[in-house]
């Protein structure tokens, strides 16, 4: 992804998914492209999925982290190509196993464990790999919800998408 | 012409999921369990996602003040281009469930069309969408299974949504002139194609459910070109309620 500059990187990473806070959404993979028009930046950012109703506080926290640096940015919903998991940075998911979420694994792991067959999802909290499905949807839309069988804690997974 | 024949095909494919979406919105808080509650209320939500990309593309063809709100919400009765399918109500979890896995086996089977349209902007959506609703068929065609191979009750019941909501599949499959006109445009495919291998999907899965399609049923159509169930009111009062009681308002 290119941007304009490394302070305006810095300006986006700076904003958050609001409903994952310790993932910018610079890591989250769904800033696709920044522009600068004179003094205006027009920013394209992509959902995770269509009904996320996070995109339009997202788009407002850009415009306002912009604003507080003096500069104006205009937000542009883009579809194609579509958001993948495999857009989150290393960083990204690493930050989101420290928070307690299981980062998406491979499409293969992913599908054992959401049909129930064999399971190689690690706990985040103490990393058992005895772990069993509650519910193919958590939270939000892009997470099911996981119980670990050793410490007995409930997780959530941010499921595969590709 | 054209433009109008793309609205109208809009409104097709995006009916369907508002009137779903809105069906499945129902049930939250009200799921039979806290899974599928959650499930069937994300499912919703993915599809209201959905008809938001198809209403703001139609409200630009639209152009005027038409806003994805005003074509959602500010319509009659007949002017809504859903399938009488998927107005049917949340009788019980069997019925839910056996209209999601009829509709999603069609809206698979559609999508994976659109992905190749000529219009961008359908290629667009339906590529973000299609990823969604793979997960939509997965759930829907599990529970088939886990409903129809479970207990005798389970079962039976099954077969009952089976018996009641058949008669609405077919529709799905019949052009109407907008279809027709889009399929030769190369914006949609032609969907008599898609029949035969929707049969063969569902009846392998019905299999599976040891449940079975009526071989005489009598099929229903209607809803796509606007002569609703007695259903389809009710669901747009609610539906309505908020746009018409505060005009042009907004969230």
């Amino acid at each position: 992804m290119e941007v304009a500059s490394p302070e305006i990187e810095e300006i986006l990473r700076s904003v958050s998914d609001p409903e994952i806070p310790v993932l910018s959404i610079m890591d989250m993979g769904i800033v696709r492209k920044v522009e600068q028009e004179g003094e205006r930046y027009k920013i394209d950012i992509t959902p995770t999925y269509s009904g996320c109703p996070a995109m339009d506080t997202i788009g407002d926290d850009i415009k306002a982290a912009f604003k507080q640096e003096g500069l104006e940015a205009e937000i542009n919903l883009v579809l194609s190509p579509a958001w993948t998991t495999d857009w989150i940075t290393e960083r990204g998911k690493a930050a989101l196993e420290k928070y307690g979420i299981a980062a998406p694994r491979e499409k293969s792991v992913d599908k054992a464990a959401l049909l129930g067959e064999k399971n190689q999802l690690e706990c985040p909290r103490c990393g058992s790999k005895d772990t069993k499905m509650v519910s193919r949807f958590g939270s939000t839309a892009c997470k099911a919800l996981f119980q670990c069988n050793d410490c007995h804690e409930p997780f959530d997974y941010f499921k595969c998408l590709k | 012409m054209e433009q109008k024949a793309l609205y109208d095909y809009l409104l097709l494919i995006g009916d369907n999921s508002a009137i779903l979406g809105q069906r499945l919105g129902e049930l939250c808080g009200h799921g039979p369990e806290l899974e599928t509650d959650i499930a069937l209320t994300n499912v919703s939500l993915d599809l209201f996602g959905q008809v938001r990309n198809y209403f703001q593309y139609a409200a630009k063809v639209a152009g005027e003040d038409a806003t994805e709100d005003s074509i959602a919400m500010l319509r009659l009765e007949h002017e809504y281009k859903n399938s009488l399918l998927v107005e049917q109500p949340n009788r019980d979890f069997a019925y839910v469930i056996c209209r999601q896995f009829l509709f999603d086996t069609y809206h698979q089977l559609l999508l994976n069309e659109l992905v190749n349209s000529k219009n961008d902007q359908i290629a667009a959506i339906a590529k973000k969408s299609i990823k969604e609703v793979d997960y939509h068929y997965d759930i829907s065609s599990t529970w088939m299974q886990r409903l129809g191979d479970g207990t005798e009750e389970s079962n039976k019941r099954l077969q009952d949504a089976l018996d009641f909501l058949w008669r609405y599949s077919m529709e799905l499959f019949k052009p109407t002139d907008t279809e027709i006109i889009m399929a030769e445009m190369g914006v949609g495919p032609d969907l008599e194609t898609l029949r035969p291998v929707y049969l063969e999907r569902v009846k392998d899965i019905f299999l599976k459910s040891n449940v079975i399609a009526k071989e005489d049923a009598i099929f229903q159509y209607g809803g796509k070109t606007g002569t609703h169930t007695e259903y389809l009111g009710y669901i747009l009062a609610e539906f309505q309620y908020m746009q018409r009681a505060y005009p042009n308002m907004q969230w």
